[in-house]
């Protein structure tokens, strides 16, 4: 038996073919790995080569950043002025001009706990109080009227802090009425349940903007003599009642993923319904589907730019008042894709969120 | 056992209780409605439908005028809506389902584009699309005396997309007719095949002959009529194009922002169903020696359509109800010619009643059909 | 499922804030706010500017009943309303007047249960088309692609006048007058369709006004006008004084500037008008100070008119049917006496 000394540093030492690694072996195997990639992976690079440059040429060579409008008209790029311009409006709508920090430093806080809350190292009884504060201490900020606060009215708030607003304040509201009505759907009583099942179709066969229309034009009929409620606040309720149904739905596939023989310990252990709910089914069921309910959360963000339909001063709303103005008339595609990063970039930080939470929840990692 | 502590009962009374609050409520609300509608002096009950609605569609499927009812005008609305669907929900499938395959290209950059593609598109409201998209058109397109003719018979201008289309010929009834014969055959043969396979094990090519079949039929009709091959080219004459297929750009910019954005959730919906069947499956169909087409049809397919379906069913009634934001842009669609009654005749309770009628009605029966078929599609599994 | 109702039911009495519908003015002074419903987004006639504060005609038409009724302009709540909010708005008691280039009808009177005070601005609707189109004349403009608000006066109108003219025509129909007018310059339309003074300040607006013309034909009349609910005499009153307060300051030659000087004047309108001789404001359940105090804080017709709307503004309009009578124009103020 011959032993054969290797030389594993020596081994170690000799380079794979250029044609496996490196830039060269990465195209071969990501971009030219047949014949119907590589026509693909062309074309697709003349496409770039066409409509990149110019792209970029318009947004960034050409564009202007912080002239006057009269300036924007004759230049050939982007007119990024539209935007430097009527920054402050375009976030803060018709919002007191000289109150602004206000709705700022609410946002501020509302990003501090967003961020803690990103983080479940941070997940706590105190994370918890400390959004309810913190709701409560933007509203007030918002609001004023106390702690020599100058009041302001609801009508007068608008831009981003009236979208967050109305999404935070409309999850928060929609969730608990959505777990009753998941409830209600999976009750034995069936007099409940036909109503819940009535109510959570309903709303999910129409469309939002006909509950904003109701909200903004029957609502008030429903209400006695004299009495209002303001508008802000109808378009709020209309936003929960819509979401509160898809809650319901996604919190019932919790429910339905729930192993029976839960039900039955709880019922050996001696428990009524509600301990039952409250101490066995709701904590393992909403754990389930807090990813999926951060989904209904993204579409609820997305779905506030609806209010610009009954004209409440929304971030949308705000900057379409910006190229309605005769100075700015025309410069809509930059002011479209200033909101639409905006959106973006918040629906898209949510929902990765719910992606790293699945991961993070997935005790279950046989798949 | 006093009545509280007898669970029926006293879930007989939770009902009771429950629907009483309700019922409360209600009354509440309806009286009051009753009362502010006396005291305003508003008219209710539907009668408003058959007076003169004296306004103009700008897109009529059917012969409507300012002279016609105001139920006419909402039958337009209704049909301008179903159009915007239709059309959507079918290229929405397309572009979602090319998108979804995509993702799961091996070449980097398409799998790479179409990651973008979802992302941004799932992440941008819909109703700031819609304007973008409408703006964009009209922006960037020249007037209809200016207007891009890019092929022959096709043009672009501000107005919209003018495309030519065949002539009206007494044939073309008739070729449908073949169309839908070729169908009915195609289905029959399908039937007949698979009773021919599970009898003798033979195969029989069904796919090709039932294109064959499908579209062969028509075109042998078109033959015997003599081929008749006049097109109906749009023209300038006056302010617009004549003649043709005239597509407005409230439609186009409607239809694209529409599909594009729910065609990001439709491709994520597809790529998840097909990652969600295990590659084992495909192992096993190569090992029992099974073509690759008849892998992608007989095992992977199946088993992925039945977790894709649901989402599908949802986002195709998203795309439905989400078409009712057209009023943004001004295509004439439901709510929008009902926006329009509800400021003329003042009957705000009647018009929302019927806004939501209409949705519901398209809902519920896309649920129907999407049951039935996932019933249908669920007898694959033993 | 209950306990939901009731906590709905709760939060929503919280939010409710009652009005007695019986004084207006009253509720206004105990709330300290009056509620004024505009257009918000009409360039010039409510419309919020780049911090976000309301400006326009129709906006100091709300400012002038505030400084009327608390000697203060700026307690007005502005509440941006779309065409179909506007009536139901005022009807509940939501707004407290409405300020949104409304024109004043039969119906809107009587069957809407509305009250339209003095016009803040007459009106008429026109067509504005590009010149390059060649149209001399509305009667040429069969099978034309128009422009149009939906479902306001404009839009009846002009369905009206082409029945009449036995002419084909296509509307598209924009809720938004920003995006209808954007649509209309980019050449979506060949005519857009409008009041004329809405017409002027689009054309005002577009890349090249020189290329956009004004048809000759005026095919209706809008006066527009504050509105208030029906049964409440004494704010219709108030509402509608303010609004020939306006109109009587310029007549008399009092502005916002010269309004102090002019408290010494020896005319005895001027006098009764100002308050110097007392008994006019208290009539109206005001100060006697009303009619000074809209001039000295908001302006005459005239100020606030080339304030928003005149030659010097984006939207250059001529004062046209909007001069005083005595200039030939329809401005008319009852006296005050």
């Amino acid at each position: 038996m011959a032993i054969i000394a290797i030389d594993k540093e020596k081994i170690a030492r000799i380079k794979p073919p250029v044609i496996k690694t490196g830039v060269i072996g990465w195209l071969k195997e990501n971009l030219f790995n047949g014949v119907i990639n590589s026509l693909l992976t062309i074309i697709i690079f003349l496409f770039m080569v066409k409509f990149v440059p110019p792209f970029i040429k318009w947004a960034f060579v050409d564009s202007v950043w912080f002239s006057t409008s009269q300036v924007c008209k004759e230049c050939e790029g982007a007119c990024w002025s539209a935007i430097t311009k009527n920054f402050r409006f375009m976030i803060f709508g018709i919002y007191p001009y000289e109150l602004h920090w206000r709705p700022f430093v609410s946002m501020l806080s509302l990003f501090t706990l967003l961020y803690f809350t990103y983080y479940r190292k941070y997940w706590s009884k105190t994370l918890l109080y400390a959004w309810l504060a913190g709701l409560v201490a933007m509203a007030v900020l918002m609001k004023g009227g106390i702690f020599g606060l100058t009041p302001v009215p609801t009508e007068m708030w608008g831009g981003l802090p009236l979208t967050l607003l109305l999404s935070i304040f409309g999850l928060t509201a929609a969730y608990p009425l959505g777990v009753i009505l998941a409830l209600g759907r999976d009750s034995k009583l069936p007099g409940i349940r036909y109503m819940c099942v009535t109510y959570i179709e309903l709303i999910r066969g129409v469309p939002l903007i006909s509950l904003l229309f109701m909200a903004s034009i029957i609502f008030p009929l429903f209400l006695p003599e004299g009495v209002t409620i303001n508008k802000i606040l109808r378009a709020q309720a209309a936003i929960i009642f819509f979401t509160a149904a898809y809650i319901a739905e996604v919190v019932r596939g919790g429910l339905q993923g729930m192993n029976k023989g839960q039900y039955e310990a709880a019922d050996a252990l001696g428990l009524n319904y509600y301990q039952t709910m409250r101490l066995i089914i709701l904590p393992q069921a909403l754990k389930i589907v807090i990813p999926p309910t951060v989904s209904v959360l993204v579409s609820a963000f997305k779905d506030t730019s609806l209010v610009v339909i009954i004209s409440l001063y929304d971030l949308l709303f705000a900057a379409k008042t910006v190229i309605q103005k005769p100075q700015w008339n025309g410069f809509s595609t930059e002011v479209y894709i200033f909101v639409a990063i905006l959106y973006f970039l918040g629906c898209f930080s949510m929902s990765n969120f719910s992606r790293k939470l699945e991961e993070e929840l997935d005790t279950d990692k046989r798949s | 056992m006093p009545f509280w502590l007898d669970s029926d009962k006293r879930a007989i009374f939770y009902q009771i209780f429950t629907f009483l609050m309700v019922g409360l409520l209600a009354y509440y609300l309806v009286n009051n409605t009753l009362i502010n509608l006396e005291k305003q002096n508003i008219a209710s009950g539907f009668e408003f439908l058959e007076k003169e609605a004296a306004f103009e569609i700008g897109e009529t499927p059917i012969q409507y005028s300012a002279a016609d009812s105001y139920g006419r005008a909402l039958i337009v609305g209704a049909l301008n809506t179903l159009k915007v669907s239709f059309v959507g929900i079918i290229l929405c499938l397309i572009i979602g389902i090319i998108v979804g395959v995509a993702r799961l290209s091996t070449n980097w950059l398409v799998s790479r584009i179409a990651l973008i593609y979802i992302e941004v598109m799932q992440n941008i409201p819909v109703l700031l699309q819609l304007f973008f998209w409408y703006a964009l058109f009209y922006e960037s397109f020249p007037g209809p005396r200016q207007a891009l003719n890019p092929i022959d018979g096709l043009f672009i201008c501000n107005r919209g997309v003018a495309m030519g289309i065949p002539a009206s010929h007494p044939a073309h009834k008739f070729i449908i007719i073949a169309l839908v014969l070729g169908l009915v055959i195609s289905f029959i043969i399908k039937k007949w095949a698979k009773k021919r396979q599970d009898e003798t094990g033979t195969d029989f090519p069904v796919f090709w002959t039932s294109v064959g079949i499908t579209l062969g039929l028509p075109l042998v009709v078109w033959l015997i009529a003599g081929a008749p091959s006049e097109m109906d080219i749009p023209a300038l004459k006056g302010f617009n194009f004549k003649g043709g297929l005239m597509m407005s750009p409230e439609f186009i910019a409607l239809l694209l922002g529409l599909v594009i954005y729910t065609s990001a959730f439709v491709a994520e919906a597809v790529r998840a169903g097909i990652q969600a069947v295990s590659r084992g499956q495909t192992e096993a169909a190569m090992s029992i020696g099974l073509k690759k087409s008849h892998i992608l049809n007989l095992v992977v397919l199946p088993q992925a359509l039945r977790i894709i379906i649901p989402p599908l069913t949802s986002q195709m009634l998203n795309l439905t109800k989400n078409s009712s934001l057209a009023i943004a842009i001004g295509f004439p669609d439901f709510v929008s010619v009902a926006n329009t009654t509800i400021n003329q005749t003042g009957q705000s309770i009647e018009g929302v009643a019927l806004i939501m009628l209409c949705y519901l009605t398209f809902s519920l029966s896309t649920s129907v059909f999407m049951n039935w078929y996932n019933k249908k599609s669920k007898l694959v599994e033993r | 499922m209950k306990v939901v109702k009731l906590f709905v039911v709760f939060l929503a009495t919280l939010a409710m804030t009652t009005a007695a519908m019986a004084g207006t003015l009253d509720e206004v002074k105990k709330r300290g706010m009056i509620k004024v419903g505009v257009n918000g987004s009409v360039f010039g006639f409510g419309m919020p500017d780049d911090k976000g504060v309301w400006k326009g005609l129709d906006v100091d038409t709300g400012r002038a009943v505030s400084a009327a009724v608390f000697g203060d302009p700026d307690k007005v709540e502005f509440i941006a309303l779309t065409g179909v909010q506007r009536l139901p708005a005022l009807q509940s008691g939501e707004i407290d007047v409405l300020c949104r280039n409304t024109t004043q009808t039969l119906t809107r009177e009587t069957k809407a249960g509305l009250n339209f005070a003095q016009p803040n601005y007459y009106d008429g609707q026109g067509f504005l088309v590009p010149k390059k189109l060649g149209v001399k004349s509305a009667k040429e403009l069969d099978g034309a692609t128009v422009c149009v608000l939906p479902g306001t006066t404009t839009e009846m109108n002009a369905a009206d006048y082409f029945r009449a003219n036995n002419m084909k025509w296509k509307p598209v129909v924009i809720e938004n007058t920003a995006e209808l007018n954007n649509a209309f310059f980019a050449g979506r339309c060949d005519c857009l369709t409008s009041d004329a003074s809405q017409l002027a300040a689009n054309r005002s607006v577009a890349p090249n006004p020189a290329d956009y013309e004004l048809l000759p034909e005026i095919i209706s009349k809008e006066p527009l006008a504050p509105v208030v609910r029906h049964g409440d005499d004494q704010w219709y009153d108030i509402v509608n004084w303010t609004v020939m307060a306006l109109i009587q300051a310029e007549e008399f030659g009092i502005t916002s500037k010269n309004v102090d000087q002019m408290l010494k004047s020896n005319n005895p309108g001027i006098k009764r008008f100002l308050g110097v001789t007392p008994g006019m404001g208290t009539q109206l359940g005001l100060s006697d100070k009303w009619a000074y105090n809209i001039v000295k804080m908001v302006g005459n017709y005239g100020e606030i008119f080339e304030k928003n709307i005149g030659p010097k503004t984006p939207l250059a309009l001529e004062r046209g049917l909007n001069a005083l009578w005595t200039e030939g124009g329809l401005m008319y103020a009852a006296p005050v006496r």
